[in-house]
């Protein structure tokens, strides 16, 4: 029985660690292109892209949230900051939720890992979902 | 079979070397950015080095306490609520980078996790509990009741319409 057990163990660490084996460069690879993003693009990057156009500010914020990598965190500072400087709400909650739900970058990762179908569907759906989401959040907010 | 999956196997190396190749190709224009970049992919790794063991034991755990059958019961095409609960709280609680959780859902997957359980898991990790006080801060406590609220909610319309999607795309 207990040797039994010990095969059993022994059988999901092997698997995990070629689970491990498989993923590795895989990790490594998006960890290198998020490390070189980040040090290239700069916070104050953000500020400089809306216009102020009332339909052309949301798009940007997603398309640029899509892009954009980082920690949720990140997103939220940027997000305020950029109400403080005047950009609409709809552009910011935008910006944020294609941030942490669209991964432009992780995109051939995901499509190596889940297909290429999966990986472009899912994405896209989130971009559209970040859009129609601002949307609703601004007009539930103004209600309240 | 055999075949498909040392493909596989080769087209991940092949990223990470093509990654490589364009850090050296930037150190030959830019070198000061390319030091930086790998400063910050240390530290990334440093950050994200302690997630990666609770998901390999997550994976450890998973491989020795649940069968395909077992997933499949919980996550699987017949799991209803139950599924769709445990895809949105996972999402929500599981922490680092998305892509550090890639190999236990694709193992999951493997073992009979629908596709919408997978994409509402991924949208529910735009819901963290622990950065919660940082957005109320930023936002306002109504502006994160109402977001968050329309998040859970279009996790699970993303999901049926991702598998939909990609149903009807295996039927053509």
């Amino acid at each position: 029985m207990f040797k039994m057990e010990l095969l059993r163990v022994k059988k999901s660490f092997i698997k995990t660690l070629e689970s491990l084996k498989q993923i590795l460069p895989m990790i490594l690879g998006i960890i290198l292109l998020v490390a070189l993003f980040i040090t290239a693009v700069p916070e104050s990057f953000y500020n400089s892209i809306f216009v102020g156009n009332k339909i052309l500010d949301p798009l940007l914020g997603a398309i640029i949230g899509s892009i954009a990598i980082g920690q949720p965190i990140t997103s939220y500072i940027i997000g305020g900051e950029l109400l403080d400087h005047g950009v609409s709400l709809i552009a910011v909650v935008a910006f944020i939720l294609a941030w942490v739900s669209v991964g432009t970058i992780q995109l051939p990762a995901e499509s190596m890992v889940f297909g290429k179908r999966f990986a472009i569907v899912r994405n896209s759906t989130s971009f559209v979902s970040a859009l129609i989401i601002a949307i609703l959040v601004t007009l539930t907010l103004s209600f309240l | 079979m055999k075949e498909n999956s040392i493909k596989k196997h080769k087209s991940r190396w092949i990223f990470l070397v093509l990654v490589i190749i364009l850090y050296l190709i930037l150190a030959l224009v830019n070198f000061s950015l390319v030091k930086e970049s790998f400063l910050t992919f240390l530290n990334l790794l440093k950050k994200i080095f302690p997630i990666f063991f609770v998901v390999l034991f997550f994976m450890f755990i998973s491989g020795l306490f649940f069968n395909a059958k077992k997933i499949t019961k919980s996550l699987g095409k017949d799991a209803g609520i139950k599924g769709w609960l445990i895809s949105i709280i996972g999402g929500i609680l599981s922490d680092g980078p998305l892509y550090m959780w890639y190999p236990l859902l694709l193992e999951l997957r493997e073992h009979g996790m629908r596709d919408a359980f997978i994409v509402a898991f991924f949208y529910n990790r735009a819901v963290k509990i622990s950065l919660l006080p940082m957005m109320i801060y930023y936002f306002g406590l109504s502006f994160v009741i109402v977001l968050t609220f329309y998040m859970i909610l279009f996790s699970i319309i993303n999901g049926v319409l991702v598998e939909k999607f990609l149903k009807v795309r295996h039927k053509d």
